[in-house]
């Protein structure tokens, strides 16, 4: 598979979110997300965060605000570290939540070494296979950008839960997100928004 | 009733719940905590969120209360230990008032596990993270127990604080 710019792949999303939507970004996607221009109100950058615990704070968002559509913007690393999120959410089978899994096969703030789930050959884990496994059933792979770009919203607008796995380079000399502001203050303005 | 070993039975502490006005449990059961389930799972008040492991357990909880819900934790003194990121990440981090009902294994019984670390560990670590955190640990009162347990939800709801109350478990 080819890999895809991180950046462009983000600015798809951003072209195509719908402005009830929430969108969950950590580690290298919130970088990114936050570079891409100003926060939405219903942006949540998990920026400081548990690493891992994203897909699992998402699927909390989704069954308390079951009309409004979550999305997870989830790193592979991140990814690994709560492989059992996969099977809780597919548990909960909340329709209105997607993942979207950024695999770049590297820990990347941290001076990108790969991954546990990248063998020296460079051959990688499967993850599509582990979320059916996991019980998902909407799951989606992109290594092209203009693939990506021309099935985006439609994939959004499928009932979930949906997972999309998109195949990303590493950014060079990349560092870790910076937290926009003060997080306390970020989480009462987030739920004021996010419970209207 | 409740056996001498185990503080309540499922529907006392779904009748707790609905009465503190919880609308979701996030757990990972444990032998005491998982006799609750079948009733928790009944009732239809309190959706029942089974997650895989106990780091989950705040997480989702922290979504649930950014979307407006009232969330309980519900995890055994292990689960506890396991979780500490990310219980530091909701409830520190983003000072997200959640609360928990955490099971201290092996407090009132050790014939299974003699000499359990949970006995060393658990209240220095809940006192290190400075919750406000009581320990429940008479199963002859549980009426009075579950009052106590209320007014203690209450009081951190009200005061904007994150809390746990541990509840000695009989068995490991």
């Amino acid at each position: 598979m080819a890999m895809m710019p991180l950046v462009e792949t983000l600015s798809v999303l951003h072209e195509v979110r719908r402005d009830d939507e929430v969108v969950l970004t950590v580690m290298g996607t919130a970088r990114e997300w936050m570079a891409l221009g100003d926060l939405h109100r219903l942006d949540w950058v998990y920026v400081p965060s548990s690493m891992g615990q994203a897909p699992s704070l998402g699927l909390g968002m989704a069954l308390a605000r079951p009309q409004t559509h979550v999305i997870v913007c989830n790193g592979d690393g991140c990814m690994l570290m709560n492989l059992g999120s996969l099977v809780t959410i597919t548990q909960q089978a909340p329709p209105n939540y997607t993942l979207i899994l950024f695999d770049n096969g590297v820990y990347e703030i941290t001076g990108a070494q790969p991954t546990p789930a990248v063998d020296p050959d460079g051959e990688r884990v499967d993850y599509c296979a582990l979320a059916r496994a996991a019980g998902f059933r909407q799951i989606y792979a992109f290594d092209q950008l203009s693939d990506w770009q021309a099935q985006a919203r439609e994939l959004l607008d499928e009932e979930g839960p949906t997972m999309i796995y998109l195949k990303v380079a590493p950014v060079p000399e990349a560092v870790g997100p910076r937290s926009p502001s003060k997080a306390p203050d970020r989480a009462q303005a987030f739920a004021e928004a996010f419970q209207q | 009733m409740a056996s001498p070993q185990i503080m309540f039975t499922g529907s006392q502490v779904v009748s707790l719940l609905q009465e503190i006005g919880v609308t979701h449990v996030v757990t990972v059961p444990d032998s005491t905590l998982g006799q609750w389930e079948d009733d928790l799972k009944a009732s239809d008040d309190i959706a029942y969120v089974g997650v895989c492991r106990e780091g989950e357990t705040w997480a989702v909880a922290a979504g649930l209360h950014l979307g407006g819900a009232r969330p309980l934790v519900l995890i055994q003194c292990t689960g506890l230990f396991e979780s500490g990121d990310s219980l530091r990440n909701a409830l520190f981090d983003y000072q997200l008032p959640l609360f928990a009902l955490v099971g201290y294994r092996s407090y009132l019984d050790q014939a299974t596990l003699p000499g359990d670390t949970c006995l060393t560990f658990t209240e220095p670590i809940l006192t290190a993270w400075g919750l406000d955190w009581t320990l429940y640990d008479q199963p002859g009162r549980a009426a009075e127990t579950l009052d106590e347990i209320a007014d203690q939800y209450r009081r951190c709801q009200r005061e904007g604080q994150p809390g746990v109350a541990l509840l000695a478990e009989g068995r490991a």
